[in-house]
């Protein structure tokens, strides 16, 4: 067996869900090279076995995910020609290493069999099927908030990604219109996106469930909770915190000002939307109206009818510019208002658990017999608001550098959606030119 | 009384032709001596525009010391009115200067505010000679130029008089004022008011009018000359029968249509002027709101650390984009007043026709009557009663008249139809005159219309490709910020 060295799993980077790489299927740079077509060649191994010799299971989501922990993908570099190239799969866990080789077929035999037996719930999606050796599952939104749920219970002192809002007034929104579920399509492919970039929270169990599991068995969930999930898990509030660090302070305080300045930008550009579509409405009835002038007019028939066309052109742009501008800028800031809700809370979480810490301590600190140790669970305590701290503060870079990238876009992409609606505007007066003038040279030939 | 500085006009394309615009544009617009902020944006577009409008007439588009481009929407008109050249034209140069504010005691001996225009004439040659000398001026208010345009009216009843520049601001958005003291208000009168002079000094009738010309010159003593000309005598009575309602037998067809078509053209230019102006409002908000970024990136840049500058200076940006509305929409009121000029061309337009339909009424009326003497002349001379009269009653009741009041009458009779029929002689002659020489009119005016307008849309279409260069250029700039965020 050729041994690579294990990798830790790549980022999915900017794919989406189904292109992420599951655990269990071939890693991203293994894919890039899996050629179209594969002729079926000798006999690989066929029969799929899991490495630690039990057969594969798929009726109950605790078996597969929870053993196979992780997996990776190594291309077989010895040289085989493109057909025969072959795939090492190796697990590792707390077991000695297993390695097999699988060739292409055989992944897309995993997939035939897994699709067969994987749920048919409803999601609401116009995505296509991919060829390429992956799961796929199909999830609801209330899938996605019980993720979200589990995430949070079990990864307390971490920023959870937010999922897109929860509540949409019926009669208001259309649940089905295509836009609507494009957006929130959008949206949840992002809030995964984000958990599987996550150093930790994409090995979660309760994610490799949600993307590989039948069932989401979600009354019971897994039993698993990290250490620290349990022990923030029961840390009861009334605590107040005494000494708040100074960087936790900061955070406190930016995201609060942060969270104002969003919520400007939001009302900004929902005016400028419906200012935009109230200019709209004038310009459909403007349109026309050269229209009706053009019809009893002669040599001015053909320039009047031309800068009716003009202002029609510019209405459709402007109105792609604010549908554009409504479904992917509104929503994204919206999100990231959600974003920040949750991150505040977390930052409560934490002082809670500091507050704790504070007040146990100082019971200790004056207790009469000063010669038994300090308490376990003190020291415990410590523990947990260290790590806490930790935890947050590497979160919070990672998030500040997220947000930078993720305001980068969205503006840029405001910007982009502007010029695209003047470049159109333009290129259609500019066409009219030459009409406008064509009778005027021919006149002047024939003067 | 100072003057100001002509402005230095630096022309794009040099045709023979720039001079004598150079200075008939300078009037037009050295009161507009505004810098624009965003014309370096301009300043690589401005070739295809240029070349664009230029192609058009060979005509000027002006560069302010290279900070500004203006357009001249007149300035087509103006060429032709020049080109087509009336003798006056030929000789003098006439431009309306400036605007100033004066109050004074009207006629009920009540303090007043109000305006005068500063009407120059300037000899032809001494402009492409290059030397300026002080050109001949007078001071003329508005209600002077109404007066001057109703005793054309009056006097060439078939020709489509120009009309004057709106007396109240209509079709207004919010943020134009519809005040007439208000200064750009002023300023839009005054072009049009130069615009109107023009008109009547490149037509080849009105151009000749002798009161015309002492309006030019004389500024005193003016008034009582076109009184003593007594057209208010002939106004009050055409005015009277103008407004009455009348009904035409046959009418030409063409003078029909013409009317039918004043009718048409005025109603769509109004709604055409009403739609923009309740367009210019909207478009105004989006832009302005805009700026609102400008403020809320600035106050986040401040939080931020990275990503602060490329906030700010996007935010520069959203200001310039939100102040930039105030130009392009400034522009956008020249297209309004062109259009306005022929708003009110097409009502001028209908007053000819309506007097065809007069002149065509009395001969109708003329030959009418004249036909009715014609019978009762017969019926007295044969003694049948076919028409219905009162003498034919009452001497029926009363008895026949005598033979000597029959004669009499029948002598009467014959004088009345002498008469008539000169009188119908001289209305038909006068319609067929008016049908003549309005008609030669209404063509000149349709080559006019159909010219100006379509020059209107070209720099109406030049205007909004500059509005698109521009709106492309701040967001491209916004975009360079951000992406250094």
């Amino acid at each position: 067996m050729s041994a690579g060295t294990p990798r830790s799993l790549a980022s999915s980077g900017q794919k989406s869900i189904q292109d992420i790489c599951h655990p269990l299927s071939a890693e991203e740079s293994a894919l890039s090279r899996i050629p179209d077509v594969l002729n079926p060649g000798s006999a690989g191994e066929r029969d799929l076995i899991l490495p630690n010799g039990t057969p594969v299971d798929t009726s109950s989501p605790a078996s597969s995910s929870s053993l196979l922990n992780r997996l990776q993908l190594d291309d077989d570099l010895d040289g085989e020609t493109r057909d025969e190239q072959k795939y090492n799969i190796t697990t590792e866990f707390d077991l000695p290493e297993y390695s097999v080789r699988r060739r292409y077929q055989d992944f897309d035999w995993l997939r035939n069999k897994l699709e067969e037996s994987q749920p048919t719930h409803l999601i609401p999606t116009t995505r296509t099927e991919f060829d390429l050796p992956e799961y796929s599952v199909r999830r609801r939104y209330q899938d996605f908030d019980w993720l979200r749920n589990k995430l949070e219970e079990s990864q307390p002192t971490h920023l959870i990604p937010p999922l897109p809002e929860k509540f949409v007034m019926k009669g208001v929104v259309d649940r089905f219109s295509e836009e609507f579920v494009e957006t929130r399509r959008k949206a949840l492919d992002k809030f995964l996106k984000r958990v599987a970039d996550h150093p930790v929270l994409s090995f979660n169990e309760h994610f490799n469930a949600f993307l590989s599991a039948k069932d989401l068995n979600k009354r019971q969930g897994l039993a698993l909770l990290t250490k620290m999930g349990e022990s923030v898990k029961y840390v009861t509030g009334g605590y107040k915190v005494r000494a708040r660090p100074v960087e936790f302070a900061a955070m406190g305080d930016y995201l609060d000002l942060f969270t104002q300045k969003l919520g400007t930008i939001d009302r900004i550009a929902q005016r400028i939307i419906k200012e935009q579509s109230e200019f709209l409405m004038e310009l459909r009835e403007y349109g026309p109206v050269y229209s009706s002038w053009s019809s009893f007019e002669e040599d001015l028939h053909d320039p009047l009818e031309g800068v009716s066309g003009c202002v029609s052109n510019c209405s459709s742009a402007l109105e792609e510019l604010t549908e554009d501008m409504s479904e992917d800028f509104l929503p994204v800031l919206r999100e990231y208002v959600l974003y920040i809700e949750s991150m505040k809370n977390v930052l409560k979480k934490r002082d809670q658990v500091q507050a704790e810490y504070e007040t146990k301590l100082e019971a200790v600190v004056f207790r009469e017999d000063k010669k038994t140790p300090v308490p376990s669970d003190v020291e415990k305590c410590q523990d947990r608001v260290e790590c806490f701290n930790a935890d947050l503060k590497a979160d919070w870079d990672r998030w500040e550098n997220n947000k930078r990238q993720d305001f980068r876009q969205l503006l840029t992409g405001m910007s982009n959606k502007n010029i695209l609606y003047y470049e159109k505007c333009l290129a259609a007066w500019e066409s009219l030119i030459p009409l406008l003038q064509d009778k005027q040279e021919a006149k002047g030939e024939t003067n | 009384m100072e003057k100001k500085p002509p402005k230095k006009l630096q022309a794009k394309h040099k045709s023979p032709r720039s001079i004598n615009f150079k200075v008939i544009k300078l009037c037009s617009n050295h009161s507009r001596n505004k810098l624009k902020p965003e014309a370096l944006i301009l300043a690589k577009s401005e070739e295809q525009l240029l070349s664009a409008y230029g192609k058009t007439n060979g005509c000027v588009l002006t560069r302010d010391a290279g900070l500004g481009i203006e357009y001249c929407d007149s300035l087509d008109q103006n060429l032709q009115m020049v080109e087509k050249g009336t003798s006056l034209l030929k000789k003098m140069e006439i431009s309306v200067a400036e605007a100033e504010k004066r109050t004074g005691k009207n006629a009920v001996n009540m303090q007043e505010t109000y305006t005068v225009y500063l009407i120059e004439m300037r000899p032809v040659d001494a402009a492409s000679e290059g030397t300026n000398p002080v050109p001949d001026s007078l001071w003329r208010r508005y209600s002077e130029f109404e007066l001057l345009r109703n005793y054309l009216l009056v006097t060439y009843p078939f020709l489509v008089v120009p009309p004057l520049p709106e007396k109240r601001a209509e079709f207004v958005w919010h943020k134009l004022s519809a005040d007439n003291m208000d200064p750009d208000f002023v300023e839009r009168r005054r072009v049009g008011l130069e615009n109107f002079l023009l008109r009547v000094a490149s037509h080849p009738d009105l151009s000749t009018d002798k009161i015309f010309y002492s309006f030019l010159t004389e500024e005193n003593g003016w008034k009582e000359t076109v009184f003593e000309t007594g057209f208010q005598a002939k106004a009050d009575s055409r005015l009277k029968a103008l407004n009455a309602t009348f009904r035409v037998k046959n009418p030409d067809k063409r003078f029909a249509e013409m009317k039918h078509y004043g009718d048409e053209l005025q109603s769509v230019i109004s709604q055409l002027l009403r739609v923009r102006a309740r367009a210019a409002d909207r478009l105004y908000g989006v832009y302005k709101v805009h700026g609102n970024y400008g403020r809320v990136f600035s106050e986040w840049s401040a939080i931020e650390k990275e990503m602060g500058d490329g906030l700010q200076s996007a935010g520069h940006h959203m200001d310039a984009y939100a102040a930039s509305v105030d130009d392009i929409l400034e522009e956008e009121e020249h297209y309004a007043d062109q259009m306005k000029e022929y708003l009110f061309y097409a009502d001028a337009l209908r007053a000819v026709c309506r007097k065809h339909e007069l002149t065509q009424y009395e001969l109708e009326m003329a030959a009418q009557d004249l036909t009715s003497k014609k019978q009762q002349r017969e019926e007295l001379a044969t003694g049948t009663i076919r028409t219905f009269s009162l003498k034919g009653v009452t001497s029926k009741l009363f008895g026949q008249e005598t033979p000597e009041q029959r004669e009499a009458k029948l002598k009467m009779l014959e004088t009345q139809i002498e008469e008539g029929e000169e009188l119908v002689k001289e209305r038909n002659a006068e319609c067929e005159e008016f049908v003549k020489s309005a008609w030669v009119d209404i063509e000149r005016f349709k080559e006019q219309k159909d010219h100006d307008l379509r020059e209107a849309l070209i720099s109406y279409a030049i205007m909004q490709i500059s509005m698109c260069k521009k709106g492309i250029q701040v967001w491209n700039n916004a975009k360079e910020c951000f992406s250094k965020m």
